[in-house]
């Protein structure tokens, strides 16, 4: 088994937005399909949400603020997965909540550092 | 000293590039030092590499695209987590990152969300 | 061997294998009783010995003279037993036929479970190290004073509060399933790199009884090589860091016990059959796919070895400090990685480094930022080496920092 990173993209200013009712839920709905890729024995390490502020360094140095929210491909959040191959991997994908915000999972195989 | 954690994402301007064996090996090294520089102060928590090669993405319907190339042309390169004590320490982590000397590549610093919901 | 001296060699080998096989025959909780059984056996052949003469089978008159013991003990028991019902207070099993088997196989096997519920995860880590010494090693309790810097009191009531968990926790002398083997060799191979620091780094004056700490736990870990299940490759990096590092003892410190640095060693007192050997157990831990920090700590060993200072040696030093930091931090690596990054980077590049890493109440670190400012800044040099000279607590290693600043 390899594994492999999900990186959940979406625009994810609507959740910011919503209540904390509604923010409440879509944790549950990540838990449980979390614990469910756990259940089966394919979870490597449940990685890390990010919060939605931040900032980005660019050559020279250069700082700016961002990065924003509102972008399509926002990044919300990433797990580390096992599975056989890509095809695997992508079955794993199913049921994400990221999808309920029209969003995407970027997987990628990862190489140790 | 309260410390956070914070992800440094590698965002290269170009995915596609082919680096020569020897480059690969001399940025390997220098992003090793990097790294062990940040773990030296004790303050490296966990990094992963991302090969460019074979990357898939899955959008709502289950539409499944080769590579990470969508909206935004830049593909991430990898990631490391490290604790420190202000946003502004993690931006003089980020600005050391080898990534940043290939022109228009960019590292995106985000603190890490505790379980307060906002997801 | 003088006659004098056969004693306390059996006992520093043959104590803890009798000790080991009685817990076997009647379980850990009655460790108290094995230790007594096995040290009035000693007793026996200090009073007998000297009259009668040393036996032919030295080694089979104590297994025997230790088996009576503890039979008789067992009588004693169901006698006690059947008197006053309900107070037994040593819970042995009934069958008064129990086997005490004192084969070499059963020796072996009984030692390596006794390795297994010593360094079990749920006593503390100085717990285990003490029990270690005590019940595997045959350390005398001054002895593990002496080595802690501690006194006998204390050493006595850790050991006594560490056989009360044993009991309690109700652990068991059995090998881990196959399948929590690597898991379980985990606290293991911790307690027995903590023992052979402990002896390695050790400030205690007795050398004798430091070397034998590291030869103690470079045996138990060569058990544990021996035995094809716990032959795990991260065992074999071990024992070749074990290997790397002992072979220079001799050279590591001075006549007055001050720390000799690497860069100031005499290698020609390094011992080569040791480093062979390292190489060798390092040589069968570069299997499998999992990078331990044994294998990182015994390639950093292995490089070390090499004493001409080239840029290939250097290199790979600072790569596999950079990893090993990534897994492990300490601030003894943090300060040797950046001593390695000094050798490849240069100077100034290493100090920036160094200024970062905010170790301001070790005494290496304003060593180390003494060395790197000696040839770029002298004023520099000195201030960081009396800082140094400012914490540092023993006699022979203030002399060797006074030297250089001498030298400055």
């Amino acid at each position: 088994m390899k594994d492999y990173l999900l990186i959940f993209r979406a625009d994810f200013s609507k959740m910011l937005n919503s209540s904390e009712e509604e923010k409440k839920a879509m944790t549950q709905k990540y838990m449980d399909w979390i614990g469910d890729i756990a259940n089966k024995g394919n979870l490597a390490n449940q990685g890390n949400r990010l919060a939605p502020t931040g900032r980005i360094v660019s050559t020279g140095n250069l700082v700016t603020d961002g990065p924003f929210t509102e972008t399509k491909e926002f990044i919300g959040g990433y797990s580390m997965i096992k599975a056989d191959s890509y095809e695997q991997a992508v079955a794993v994908t199913e049921g994400c909540p990221v999808f309920i915000l029209n969003g995407k999972v970027e997987i990628r195989e990862v190489m140790t550092i | 000293m309260s410390m956070d954690e914070y992800v440094l994402i590698f965002r290269h301007e170009d995915g596609q590039k082919v680096a020569s064996p020897e480059q690969m090996q001399i940025w390997m090294k220098q992003t090793m030092d990097w790294i062990g520089g940040i773990a030296a102060q004790n303050k490296f928590v966990s990094g992963t590499g991302l090969p460019f090669d074979g990357a898939k993405v899955v959008g709502h319907n289950g539409v499944v695209t080769n590579g990470p190339f969508g909206d935004i042309k830049e593909t991430i390169g990898g990631l490391i987590t490290v604790r420190a004590e202000s946003v502004d320490e993690a931006v003089e982590f980020a600005k050391g990152c080898p990534v940043l000397q290939g022109e228009g590549n960019t590292v995106e610093v985000r603190k890490v969300a505790k379980n307060d919901g906002t997801h | 061997m003088h006659n004098q001296d056969i004693i306390p060699h059996l006992f520093r080998t043959e104590f803890r294998k009798i000790v080991a096989v009685l817990c076997k025959a009647f379980g850990i909780e009655n460790v108290n009783m094995a230790e007594d059984i096995a040290s009035e056996t000693f007793l026996s052949a200090l009073e007998t010995w000297p009259y009668k003469g040393i036996p032919e089978n030295p080694q089979a008159w104590l297994y025997t003279v230790a088996k009576n013991k503890a039979k008789n003990l067992l009588a004693r028991n169901s006698l006690f037993a059947d008197k006053i019902q309900h107070g037994v207070k040593i819970s042995v099993p009934e069958n008064d036929e129990i086997e005490i088997d004192l084969s070499p196989q059963n020796i072996t096997d009984s030692q390596l479970q006794m390795l297994f519920a010593v360094c079990h995860p749920l006593l503390s880590t100085e717990a285990q190290i003490a029990l270690a010494l005590r019940i595997l090693c045959g350390f005398g309790i001054d002895e593990i004073a002496n080595a802690f810097l501690s006194n006998k009191e204390t050493i006595n009531k850790r050991l006594f509060r560490a056989k009360e968990k044993l009991r309690t926790a109700n652990i068991k002398l059995e090998f881990p399933p196959e399948s929590e083997v690597s898991q379980r060799l985990q606290p293991v191979l911790t307690t027995l790199y903590l023992l052979f620091n402990e002896g390695y780094y050790s400030e205690s004056k007795d050398t004798i009884l430091r070397n034998d700490m590291c030869l103690e736990a470079m045996r138990l870990t060569r058990m544990l090589i021996d035995n094809k299940q716990t032959s795990i490759p991260q065992v074999n990096a071990l024992l070749a860091l074990m290997c790397f590092h002992s072979s220079r003892f001799k050279a590591r410190k001075g006549a007055n016990g001050e720390i000799i640095l690497y860069q100031d060693q005499d290698e020609t007192l390094w011992n080569t059959e040791l480093i062979a050997n390292g190489i060798f157990y390092l040589n069968r831990a570069s299997v499998g796919n999992t990078i331990s920090r044994y294998h990182l700590e015994a390639g950093i060993a292995y490089w070390h070895t090499m004493k001409e200072d080239t840029e290939e040696k250097w290199e790979n030093i600072l790569q596999l400090f950079n990893q090993l930091l990534m897994i492990s931090y300490s601030p003894v690596a943090a300060l040797n990685r950046t001593y390695a990054l000094a050798k490849v980077r240069g100077n100034e590049i290493a100090i920036i480094e160094a200024e970062k890493l905010n170790l301001t109440n070790n005494r290496f670190y304003f060593t180390l930022l003494g060395e790197l400012y000696t040839p770029i800044d002298k004023n520099k040099a000195k201030q960081n080496l009396l800082r140094a000279l400012a914490i540092c607590t023993t006699q022979p290693d203030r002399q060797t920092i006074q030297q250089k600043i001498d030298k400055l």
